[in-house]
């Protein structure tokens, strides 16, 4: 399961033909407590760096930008009533939506693990 | 402990800790319940009498009088089925309770009145009392917006004489008035830029308003929010917006650009020439906001580099009380290109003295977009300014500019040797910014840093914000501090963060620990935020 990073901080972890969306680690630990999250509707068609959901902290209110062209097909319904997760557990449990790729092309554009862990110092 | 006179003062909690009180209050600083906890249900502040001879019906009626069997007017009601069935659960409380418990919150409020308050990006300027005293003038105060134009004419005449002082500082054409606020000024002008572009038949092409990383988030939402699609100009390492990264993004679909000067990072732009040239260029406008124009005030003529529209903060810029208080006033002047659009109503010369043009038929040739408040703007606001600027006159409003500079430049320069500057190599306008590197690996945060300087007596500086800038700390002391306030400032500061570095780390994760209410949770209040008050469980009889 080979997992892509945008220079935006979302991570996609790549199954079959449908990639699992969330925030990074360090992009919850720059946000610090989130206490809010929007996600998208089931069935919404989104594109390669737009918008797709929302994330807000005691700190700021981001987009969260879809790393990947396609389709929502699941989303975490459990995440806005428990946004703590997002900090808990950001690439497991505080996962935000499940997306079908329109072209599994646009991965080539997104980083690795060893690059985006170089792009954020980690 | 010492005060800074050299006397000694508690020792602050532990001592209050050691010696709990009876009411929980600790000396004069008083435990304050809520209202509806100190009221009583049973008892009422206002003693009137039963009416007389009067008797009232329930029954749904016509509301006309009758006669009832015994003698009295019956009155019935016409609220059909909308009548209370129940107690709302109002206290009582009597007249002096009621306004100790007001004036009790009120000597636990911080305002400008009390310290300094260095609250980055919104001026909180001390504000001159001669200037209340002037906006309690009753020609000015007692005015309503609905009296014969024929008997108002002082307060048109002081309503033009600002807008004069307006267009001469900032080198404009046309200012409107009414905007009630920063942001409602930001929306007007942007008004006024959606019917330029829309006069031009241009309103299906230009839809792309550019707004830099570094902006306001007022920016972005006031163009969302009238239909334009934002796309952002991404911040330089120096904190600055270059023009080459708004030329590639410039082309037919641009309709304006929304650019904050001095900028949030508290830095003049010095590209903002050739971005308003670039601009003009490629067919847009720009739109300037004016929420740091006490910078530059007798320095730079908006007008002079190129700006369309610019709403000015009169309640930063030109004092006048704000923050929780008062209300704000956000004129925005307009260049000669968008002056036709101004929004009614304006104010127009006479041979009988001023006129206020509120409609559409009487704008003659101006094409106005419409109104954006009900009447004619801030009055008391308008006063307070006006009362500001004739009061220190034009040299003295540049000086004031240069005063809120060189105190920012201050305490830059008082504390860079202990805390990071994120941008070095440009000098500061009238806010410093430092950045939370200077923190890094010592356990404190910048809200632990922003909560202890409560415990020191300081209203914490604006903090993560600007969002370009990591753990932002914005701080604008603004003109009105002395030397000896600065220098108190610097060395509380300087302790503080001395304090930080050696790992003192107790001093900050309880802070505040001297103030009413100590470290607030933030998450929990935004995660499951409690809007509405209920009454505690009943007590249990002790007898029971």
């Amino acid at each position: 399961m080979p997992t892509y990073y945008t220079k935006d901080h979302e991570y996609i972890r790549v199954e079959g033909d449908t990639g699992t969306v969330g925030i990074t680690h360090y992009a919850q630990e720059q946000l610090g407590d989130v206490v809010f999250v929007e996600l998208p509707e089931i069935g919404r068609a989104v594109k390669q760096g737009g918008e797709a959901a929302v994330v807000e902290s005691v700190k700021a209110a981001s987009e969260v930008y879809a790393p990947v062209s396609g389709e929502v097909v699941a989303v975490n319904a459990a995440l806005p009533d428990a946004p703590a997760t997002v900090n808990e557990d950001p690439e497991g449990a505080g996962w935000f939506m499940k997306i079908r790729l329109a072209d599994t092309g646009e991965l080539a554009g997104l980083m690795d693990e060893a690059a985006y862990k170089a792009l954020v110092g980690a | 402990m010492l005060n800074n006179q050299g006397r000694p003062t508690a020792a602050g909690a532990a001592g209050a800790q050691s010696h709990p009180t009876f009411t929980g209050n600790r000396a004069l600083m008083i435990e304050e319940a809520l209202l509806f906890e100190i009221g009583r249900a049973d008892v009422t502040g206002v003693d009137l009498d039963e009416p007389e001879g009067i008797a009232f019906s329930s029954e749904v009626g016509t509301g006309s009088r009758e006669e009832n069997a015994s003698g009295k007017r019956a009155f019935k009601h016409r609220l059909g089925g909308l009548e209370r069935k129940g107690a709302i659960g109002l206290v009582g409380l009597s007249e002096p309770e009621t306004m100790r418990h007001y004036v009790r919150l009120s000597q636990k409020n911080y305002g400008i009145d009390t310290g300094l308050f260095p609250l980055g990006s919104c001026t909180m300027k001390h504000n001159p009392r001669l200037n209340e005293k002037m906006a309690r003038l009753p020609g000015f105060a007692d005015v309503h917006p609905l009296q014969p134009q024929s008997t108002v004419q002082g307060a048109l005449e002081l309503v033009d004489e600002l807008a004069r002082w307006l267009l001469a500082l900032t080198g404009t054409e046309a200012v409107a008035m009414s905007p009630k606020a920063g942001a409602h000024g930001e929306l007007a002008g942007m008004m006024a830029i959606k019917a330029a572009i829309e006069a031009r038949g241009e309103a299906e092409t230009r839809r792309v308003v550019l707004v830099p990383e570094s902006a306001h988030g007022t920016n972005p939402a006031t163009a969302a929010l009238i239909g334009f699609v934002v796309k952002p100009v991404p911040a330089r390492a120096d904190g600055t917006v270059h023009v080459e990264d708004v030329r590639a993004l410039l082309g037919p679909d641009v309709a304006a650009i929304m650019l904050t000067n001095p900028n949030t990072c508290g830095i003049f732009e010095p590209q903002v020439v050739e971005i308003a040239a670039a601009m003009h260029a490629a067919g847009g406008y720009f739109y300037c906001d004016g929420a740091n124009f006490n910078a530059i005030v007798g320095k730079a003529r908006p007008g002079d580099l190129g700006i369309d529209a610019m709403h000015i903060n009169l309640h930063k810029t030109f004092s006048t009380p704000h923050g929780g208080g008062g209300p704000g006033a956000g004129p925005v002047v307009l260049s000669a290109r968008l002056a036709p659009f101004a929004p009614l109503p304006f104010l127009r010369r006479t041979e009988t003295g001023l006129e206020l043009v509120e409609d559409r038929a009487a704008a003659g040739e101006s094409r106005p977009f419409g109104r954006v408040t009900a009447f004619h703007g801030q009055m008391g606001m308008f006063v307070r300014a006006l009362a500001y600027m004739l009061s220190h006159g034009a040299d003295g409003m540049r000086q004031a500019s240069e005063d809120a500079v060189l105190n920012a430049n201050y305490i830059r320069a008082g504390l860079q040797d202990l805390m990071s500057v994120p941008f070095p190599d440009h000098p500061s306008m009238h806010e410093a910014l430092f950045d939370d590197a200077w923190l890094k690996d010592t356990g404190v945060t910048t809200l632990d840093f922003a909560k202890a300087m409560i415990d020191e007596g300081y209203h914490p500086m604006t903090m993560y914000f600007p969002l370009v800038v990591h753990g932002a700390m914005l701080i604008e002391p603004t003109e009105s501090e002395s030397r000896a306030a600065l220098d108190l400032f610097i060395m509380a500061l300087r302790d503080l963060a001395l304090r930080a570095k050696r790992g003192e780390t107790e001093r900050f994760a309880g802070a505040p620990f001297h103030a009413p209410r100590r470290r607030l949770d933030e998450t929990r209040a935004a995660r499951a935020p409690v809007l509405r008050w209920t009454p505690p469980e009943p007590v249990r009889d002790a007898a029971e």
